[in-house]
């Protein structure tokens, strides 16, 4: 039925990201464009923020995600 | 936490049925926080599609929203703005349905500068129904009905509307989402009829035929056959033929169609029908 865990969550003292692996599509977008190569893809070929100290929290996989599946963002903001 | 796309969405509805790598979820990511900029109230919005892959956006956004017939979306769109002019009301079709079966409602809405926003999806092929050629499909590109490479002229949509009367022209590609959002936002507020045509992919359809495999292709190849308006004004005429021009082409002020019929609504009114 569900995946193993719906929203992974990996964050660093400057970054969080955050994929909602019931909602990716494995198009592997997010990792191939993301200028850092911060992103790794797993057996299902959804990104692992494996490099994340490498983010310079761009945001391009995000914009570029169809399926709105990875966010990104500085963990200094709060929580809505 | 929510982002602004969770806003805005009928989070139900996911996941979307659209392909892995499909530029309709970009589009409407853009279109999203292209509103989320201008932080219009949800309420005053009317996005209104036809029928197609694109199409399928109004069933995802939480706005006010309507799915009409093929190539109808700019009469029912029309029909909205003149019933309720406060209304902000946006258009969302996809190349087929813009230009061939809504070609003539395209032209129309252009030529009369009816305050809407038309955004077209542009992945230069019919996807839903098996990859037919559409009046966007490049001369010389496949499609399941151009086995042997298309020998159709393609229209320039942005020179179409230009031409036709529009306020506002811009094309923008889904490899640049920022750029698409910032177009997207200028579009939603120009008083008028405003176009923002956006280049898009279809891996499934257009991709198969086309020998561009995967949607990380597509977006390579979408990244290559575009240039900036400026570096297209300096290509050769037979290097144009292969590279669309991205940008902001048109931005004028012309009396809008609500505008004009208010006045017309106040003139029968103070002579009470008589001419």
């Amino acid at each position: 039925m569900k995946q193993k865990k719906l929203l992974e969550v990996h964050q660093n003292n400057s970054v969080k990201i955050s994929v909602r692996r019931e909602w990716c599509k494995s198009c592997g977008i997010c990792i191939e464009f993301c200028p850092k190569d911060v992103l790794v893809p797993d057996d299902q070929l959804k990104p692992i923020p494996e490099n994340i100290d490498a983010c310079i929290k761009c945001g391009l996989c995000e914009l570029r995600c169809p399926d709105f599946a990875i966010t990104v963002e500085g963990v200094e903001e709060k929580d809505e | 936490m929510k982002t602004v796309i969770d806003r805005y969405i009928r989070e139900e509805m996911f996941p979307h049925i659209w392909c892995p790598g499909c530029g309709n979820g970009i589009v409407l990511g853009a279109i999203i926080r292209a509103i989320d900029d201008l932080n219009w109230d949800r309420d005053k919005i009317v996005a209104v599609s036809g029928i197609g892959c694109s199409s399928r956006i109004t069933g995802y956004v939480d706005f006010c929203t309507m799915n009409t017939v093929h190539g109808r979306a700019l009469p029912f769109a029309t029909g909205i703005k003149m019933a309720n002019s406060d209304l902000k009301v946006i258009v969302i079709m996809g190349d087929g349905d813009c230009l061939a079966i809504g070609g003539n409602h395209f032209i129309h809405a252009a030529r009369r500068n009816i305050d809407l926003t038309a955004i077209i999806i542009n992945n230069m092929i019919y996807g839903m129904t098996g990859g037919q050629y559409s009046p966007l499909t490049p001369t010389t590109k496949f499609g399941s009905t151009a086995p042997y490479g298309n020998i159709d002229q393609s229209f320039d949509l942005c020179e179409l509307a230009i031409a036709a009367g529009a306020s506002y022209v811009a094309r923008g590609t889904i490899f640049d989402p920022r750029q698409s959002t910032s177009l997207m936002k200028k579009a939603l507020d120009k008083k008028g009829f405003s176009v923002v045509e956006i280049i898009s992919d279809c891996p499934v359809s257009y991709g198969k035929m086309n020998k561009i495999k995967s949607p990380i292709d597509m977006l390579k190849w979408i990244k290559d056959i575009t240039v900036s308006k400026k570096a297209w004004e300096g290509l050769s005429p037979d290097e144009k033929k292969e590279k669309y021009a991205i940008g902001e082409f048109l931005s004028k002020d012309r009396p809008d169609y609500t505008e004009l019929y208010e006045e017309i609504i106040k003139k029968a009114q103070e002579t009470g029908g008589n001419k």
